[in-house]
């Protein structure tokens, strides 16, 4: 089907692994610069509250204190997607994260006493923490610049989505099942190892300012510190240093970053901020916590009718990009299956919680659960096999759906074939077992965007390559490593194209002053936007090179083959550094470089959100079997089959790893993880009292890669990255339902809950 | 400041006198004072196990270890893993072909418990079974990996 390759689809290690593997990484924690100063932020004590007083006079006399800020002293602009957010609060505080004063100071110690010396007077407010409850009319306005009665039907809703497609009460008069339920999801944190971080340094000769951040998408955060600062872009160089884990968390720009920005332009010094883990888990982003009422019907075939579905997500105070998550949930409401007809609302409202952003997966989670539980009560009702039901209702390949997403290549239903093969799930499903130990087996499927996301005005990325008088290539990228492995694929495909070996390639995409610009990390796009727009980029050096050993060996231009640094052509073969040096010292005189911006050919979604908004869709779907103990309530998560069309594998190693960390990520979210807050204050801000799995809870993980050839992606490869965690969570829920009997439409599963259900269901 | 300790100790093979605080914790010694940034400030609770170093050949948070109690005893930490000749050690190695690695923020913490634990298990003449080599890494927390790529690796380093 495609050429003979050597280097795609062979497990390669991590090209930026050693680095990472003796400690030589530079994170942002480790950056030290002289004179640098420590700055911290003061939050607010209460979640809702007036702020009366402000008093920083024995902060700022404290030796050692370089500088403290409060909001008057920043002329600055609101961040967050919907700008609706001052970085320091002045007058009211809406929730725990609220950041009130900051300061800079020659230590750690010091900057840790001056917050402790400054004074603020609190008028106390009764908060609002149920996103139902700031939807009364008699709720006050929780933020102030809130557009709600201006935009949509409620002061309270900071974003509202509508879609819908086909003929609703057509369809629902068409089914013979019809099953609604309420499904509600956590809230949880993303956990990076490495905590936030950012060393900002204003340089008062030139008005540049310099930050060392560990953003996911450089180029938009420029943007936004220019925005938030009220400075030129072009003034402001990001260069990011080695990424402790990222996952959506550093999608949005936080106020932390600009307030230290501000402490540097106030001193004239490098200043940093470390966050500690406490605070890591109380003010960085999150996923949302929402509730999804869904209605779905099925006909006497058992084919999908319709979908209708209600969302109502807490926002918390401040909107971020996580309000945006609809534009992916409407995808699985609307497109994953077939689905004749859909109608799907989703506000996002704004309480006086902290506010969620964007975590791998975009909602999709969220949504993915309750789908495939409604699936599996519908399938109850209808008296067909979880597994039948499924299969029937499958995506094909060149299915256009009520949306406009269009299936050039799909792998949905051998995905599910394969899960069903190969877990025995017939078997397993029919199992009856008695006594303590009950084992149950589950099934689900996703849809994700496979080929960028087309919500930006670009949804590109650029390359430039430079190839130098050794045979050494540098690649330039806009695509950034948050450790996902984009080196690695970067480096395959130039070592494959241009046989180069990989110790002489070199990656730089680190800093926005030399790097070409690029949307970022999401939306599984890194590898098909990098991938494409490196194969576009090397397709031109490829003719300049080709041009020159035409020339010298006086050979006809053609496809020459590029092996072991030779320029291979019939029975001749010169070195390419030769021939870098003959077109540079030589005629044209010219520099072997070339550079490619790649746009993937999808469209922008119209007002009514249709459109084929991705370069390509993947699909995936997980068998995962359970036991669980009647005695305590804990479900142990027995083997995991995850199939996953992933056009196709570049990188073995690398993709296994994706799909393991997803699976893990996912298994957190159905059974352990939850951010458990009381009148907006996080009651469990740390690593003993949030839960995340451990080696010992892992299970046998077994991955099918199903290989569909999608033209638009390199070597017809999709998106992976935000797939695997996406079914695990319903998957393991029907895995349960299976085992016990009992139907649960919330998570995480943890042992409390599904005791006190096998208790309940053997009273009632 | 007549509060500061004098300790003794080696680290990574090299001899060092230090006066220190004696609520310094070995983290900061290690971190701040000696500029040695490949162990990591995960949590600084003892949960994460991303600033695992080896105290005499054992295994430690070090965010949980006063800097005054590795007096006369020996430290490693990441950077004293390789040498100029041999830049990666065994488990090293295994941790890169076996896919292990991917933010790294961890990874130090992780190949020394493995260190630790398969020095433990020669010593004993024992190959550890891959439950126990599960249970060996229990105290570090990744959120990348899944762990499944860390346990394949550290089985490796046991064979």
């Amino acid at each position: 089907m495609a050429k003979e390759l050597s280097i795609i689809s062979k497990s390669t290690q991590k090209f930026d692994g050693k680095e990472r593997v003796t400690g030589k990484a530079i994170y942002g924690h480790d950056i030290e610069l002289p004179n640098m100063l420590h700055g911290m932020i003061l939050r607010t004590k209460y979640p809702c509250a007036n702020i009366i007083s402000i008093d920083t006079s024995a902060a700022k006399a404290l030796e050692g204190v370089a500088c403290v800020i409060t909001a008057d002293d920043a002329d600055v602009n609101m961040i967050g997607y919907k700008r609706d957010h001052p970085i320091l609060k002045s007058k009211t505080v809406n929730c725990i994260r609220d950041e009130i004063a900051a300061v800079a100071a020659t230590t750690k110690d010091i900057a840790r006493k001056a917050l402790s010396l400054i004074k603020v007077e609190y008028d106390v407010k009764k908060g609002i923490f149920n996103p139902f409850d700031a939807l009364k009319e008699n709720a006050p306005k929780i933020n102030l610049a809130g557009k709600g009665l201006e935009q949509f039907a409620n002061k309270n809703i900071a974003e509202s989505f509508h879609y819908e497609h086909g003929e609703l009460d057509v369809q629902k008069a068409k089914s013979k099942v019809i099953i609604s339920k309420r499904y509600t999801l956590p809230r949880v944190a993303h956990s990076c190892l490495g905590t936030s971080n950012i060393t900002a340094d204003y340089s008062k000769l030139n008005g540049c300012l310099t930050l060392w951040a560990s953003t996911q998408v450089p180029f938009l955060y420029q943007r936004d510190i220019a925005h938030a600062l009220k400075m030129e872009p072009s003034k402001i160089r990001i260069i990011q240093p080695t990424i402790g884990g990222a996952f959506g968390s550093k999608l949005d720009m936080l106020p932390f970053e600009p307030i230290c920005a501000l402490l540097s332009i106030k001193t004239g010094k490098p200043v940093q901020i470390l966050y500690n883990r406490e605070e890591e888990f109380i003010a960085s982003p999150t996923r949302q916590t929402m509730v999804i009422d869904l209605t779905t019907g099925a006909d006497e075939t058992s084919r999908f009718t319709f979908r209708e579905v209600k969302i109502t997500m807490d926002n918390g105070a401040y909107t971020s990009w996580g309000a945006t998550t609809p534009f992916v949930m409407m995808q699985t409401f609307s497109s994953l299956y077939q689905v004749p007809a859909c109608s799907f609302q989703a506000d996002a409202v704004y309480t006086n919680n902290p506010f969620a952003g964007s975590f791998r997966g975009y909602g999709n989670p969220q949504a993915t659960f309750s789908v495939e539980r409604n699936i599996n009560l519908m399938a109850k009702e209808l008296g067909i096999g979880n597994d039948e039901i499924r299969l029937l209702n499958a995506n094909y390949k060149g299915e256009i759906t009520g949306q406009r997403l269009h299936y050039k290549t799909c792998g949905a239903k051998p995905a599910l074939e394969k899960v069903i093969k190969e877990s025995h799930y017939k078997v397993k499903e029919k199992k009856k077992n008695q006594g303590r130990y009950k084992t149950g087996i589950g099934l689900a499927s996703m849809l994700h965007v496979g080929g960028g996301a087309k919500i930006y005005r670009s949804d590109g990325c650029g390359t430039r390559l430079k190839l130098d008088h050794y045979g050494y290539l540098t690649i330039f990228t806009g695509s950034s490593e948050i450790g996902q492995g984009s080196e690695t694929i970067l480096a395959m495909i130039a070592a494959e194209e241009l046989g180069i070996p990989f110790e002489k390639i070199k990656v730089i995409n680190t800093d926005t002053d030399v790097k070409p610009w690029d949307v970022g990390v999401h939306a599984s796009r890194t590898s098909f936007v990098s991938g494409n727009s490196l194969l576009g980029a090397i397709k031109l050096i490829k003719e300049k090179l080709n041009k020159q050993v035409s020339k010298l060996l006086c050979v006809e231009a053609g496809d020459f083959s590029y092996k072991n640094g030779l320029i291979i052509t019939g029975d001749k073969e010169i070195k390419i550094d030769k021939i870098v040096r003959d077109m540079h010292f030589g005629l044209p005189n010219e520099l072997c470089v070339a550079e490619y911006f790649y746009e993937p050919p999808s469209d922008f979604q119209d007002k009514q959100f249709r459109g084929n908004v991705s370069g390509n869709y993947a699909f995936a779907s997980q068998a995962i079997e359970v036991e669980v103990d009647t005695y305590t309530g804990n479900v142990k998560v027995l083997d995991v089959y995850v199939s996953q069309d992933v056009g196709r594998v570049l990188n073995p190693l690398g993709l296994q790893g994706q799909i393991e960390g997803g699976v893990v990520m996912g298994i957190g979210y159905a059974l352990t993880e939850e951010m458990i807050f009381e009148n907006g204050n996080l009651i469990n801000p740390s690593f003993h009292g949030y839960k995340l799995l451990t080696s010992t809870d892992i299970p046998n993980i077994h991955f099918y890669p199903i290989e569909t050839f999608d033209e638009a992606g390199p070597y017809g490869s999709k998106g992976v990255g935000e797939a695997p965690l996406i079914p695990t969570a319903p998957a393991i829920a029907n895995a349960v339902a299976n085992a016990i009997g009992v139907e649960f439409c919330s998570l995480p599963l943890t042992p409390e809950k599904v005791l006190k259900a096998i208790k309940e269901k053997t009273i009632i | 400041m007549n509060s500061l300790i004098e300790i003794t100790f080696t680290i990574n093979g090299e001899k060092m006198v230090r006066k220190v605080k004696p609520s310094l914790l070995l983290i900061n010694l290690i971190r701040d004072e000696l500029k040695l940034k490949g162990t990591k400030p995960g949590c600084l609770e003892g949960e994460c196990g991303a600033c695992t170093v080896l105290v005499d050949g054992i295994a430690i948070n070090s965010c949980m270890y006063l800097a005054v109690n590795v007096e006369g005893k020996s430290i490693t930490t990441i950077e004293g893993l390789g040498t100029l000749e041999k830049p990666l050690n065994k488990v090293q190695e295994k941790m890169l072909e076996h896919g292990a690695v991917q933010c790294g923020f961890c990874t130090s913490g992780i190949v020394l418990s493995i260190k630790s634990f398969s020095d433990k298990c020669k010593a004993q003449g024992k190959v550890p079974t891959r439950n126990e080599v599960k249970k060996s890494l229990e105290g570090h927390l990744c959120r990348c990996t899944g762990y499944v790529k860390i346990i394949n690796a550290a089985e490796a380093v046991y064979k």
